[in-house]
């Protein structure tokens, strides 16, 4: 796997209507290492999903250019929406293996059913599991098809507290298991604490990274609210930027 | 009285026969046959072999229009649902063929293709055609963009997104289709077969008409109904309980 160079120099929506002209992301640099979990966190509306779909190439209207290793190319990626998007029609397994392609090995599959365990479900139709079974099954989904980069875009939200937390767990020993790229977007310090290895903090549009801070907080205390808490505090006193942004 | 739901629509078909039967009793005249005067012209042109053909040779045209009016409806609807520009080109044409009267196609094609097969054929397709691309048109228009968004991430191809995307979400539309181009299919193809075709149902009952055997005309309509009846219960049914199992 290679580093992940995103340089975007402008993205602009143009006039519709009542709705002015917007710049949504301006000169933004950002470097995803290989096998780096990165947060980003910003208030609500400063172009995460725009950046998440740029880098999807679900937007190409944009000016700046997506480097993977050290060549212009289009990485390969596992996308989490914000909403599961499973396709209704199709079992939980069935939408799992439509991901794949054909020189993909089914066998992964079962494995990551039973890590998030859903096992049980996977012949289930996605109308009939709960929102956090259909969050859990669009992660495999990501997972599955072994990807350069993972965007998640907030895939928490929404969900009651102890359920957040199950699926952030499994969440990170899935990827302690394979250790993929993942750009994590989110506006919940404690969730990105929790979770990163580094933190980028947005402005508001049109979008520029503020400040970028790496997470000391070794893995293994990660669970601990107590030092999630503690470390949430110092970053408050030491940027007091960032509190405006929450 | 409270009555099944399996025994309601019985019931109703047996009013249907009383009030049939009472008002053939009641008039006594040639022209209005009781239910068993035409159940048994009905026997006879089975046994005789002739209802059984004509209604075969009128199936046959049904499926084979049908089938390609479809095909292409589905394809075109989806083309224009997607691509503004041809949409928009093509808007006007759909609005003029929509408005076409059945009568006037069918005349044109048999003045210039010749009373054959074939200007049957599209003739019929030219009069559901339109139908089949608006219907198919405005579900594309609706389709989900999150779950194609999805589909484009994930790097589907067009095929697949065409069968695990797109058409799941086109199935009540296709569904509606077929419903209302069976209807007005049936219809056209024996005003086509009356006026240029030598065997088929419209061709007898255009024989029958000069004659005025209306009990000939009862029994060929019955056996016609009950047809499309089967047609309904046992495909068009079952294929929209198998696709819509999904459903909570």
């Amino acid at each position: 796997m290679s580093d992940i160079q995103i340089n975007i120099h402008s993205k602009n929506y143009p006039a519709i209507g009542q709705a002015s002209h917007h710049k949504a992301i301006k000169d933004f640099k950002l470097l995803l290492r290989s096998g780096e979990f990165v947060c980003l966190v910003g208030p609500s509306g400063c172009g995460k999903t725009t950046l998440l779909n740029i880098i999807a190439d679900l937007d190409k209207d944009y000016e700046g250019e997506i480097l993977v290793g050290f060549e212009q190319a289009q990485p390969k990626i596992g996308y989490v929406f914000q909403n599961p998007r499973l396709l209704p029609w199709r079992t939980v397994r069935e939408n799992l293996e439509l991901v794949l392609g054909s020189d993909q090995a089914l066998v992964n599959i079962d494995h990551l059913l039973e890590v998030m365990q859903l096992t049980q479900s996977q012949h289930v139709y996605p109308e009939r599991l709960s929102l956090g079974m259909s969050r859990r099954v669009s992660i495999i989904r990501a997972f599955a098809v072994d990807p350069d980069v993972l965007l998640m875009d907030e895939p928490f939200v929404s969900l009651d507290a102890p359920t957040a937390r199950q699926v952030r767990e499994l969440l990170l020993r899935l990827w302690q298991d394979r250790s993929h790229t993942v750009l994590f977007v989110t506006h919940d310090l404690r969730e990105a604490i929790a979770l990163a290895d580094r933190l980028i903090f947005l402005s508001a549009a049109p979008m520029r990274v503020i400040t970028e801070v790496t997470v000391p907080v070794p893995r293994a205390d990660r669970g601990d609210e107590k030092a999630i808490e503690v470390f949430r505090q110092q970053l408050l006193n030491d940027y007091p930027e960032i509190k405006q942004l929450l | 009285m409270k009555f099944s739901k399996k025994g309601l629509p019985v019931l109703s078909l047996l009013v249907l026969l009383v009030v049939w039967q009472v008002m053939a009793v009641f008039l006594s005249s040639s022209l209005l046959p009781t239910p068993a005067v035409v159940a048994k012209v009905f026997w006879r042109e089975c046994e005789s072999g002739q209802l059984p053909y004509h209604l075969g040779v009128t199936l046959l045209r049904l499926v084979v229009s049908f089938s390609v009016a479809m095909l292409l409806g589905c394809a075109l609807g989806i083309v224009f649902g997607r691509n503004k520009q041809l949409d928009a080109f093509f808007d006007n044409w759909l609005v003029i063929f929509l408005n076409v009267p059945a009568l006037v196609t069918i005349i044109l094609c048999y003045v210039w293709f010749g009373l054959v097969e074939s200007a049957a054929i599209l003739a019929v397709v030219i009069n559901k055609l339109p139908n089949v691309i608006v219907t198919i048109r405005e579900g594309t228009r609706t389709l989900d963009q999150d779950l194609l968004d999805m589909a484009r991430s994930f790097h589907f191809s067009r095929r697949k997104t065409l069968i695990h995307v797109i058409w799941p979400q086109l199935h009540p539309f296709v569904m509606g289709a077929t419903r209302s181009g069976l209807a007005l299919i049936w219809k056209i193809i024996l005003v086509v077969e009356l006026l240029g075709r030598s065997n088929g149902m419209g061709y007898q009952l255009h024989l029958f008409f000069q004659l005025f055997d209306v009990a000939s005309i009862l029994a060929y309509t019955i056996a016609f109904v009950a047809v499309i009846q089967l047609i309904e219960l046992l495909i068009l049914k079952p294929l929209d309980k198998k696709s819509l199992r999904w459903r909570r």
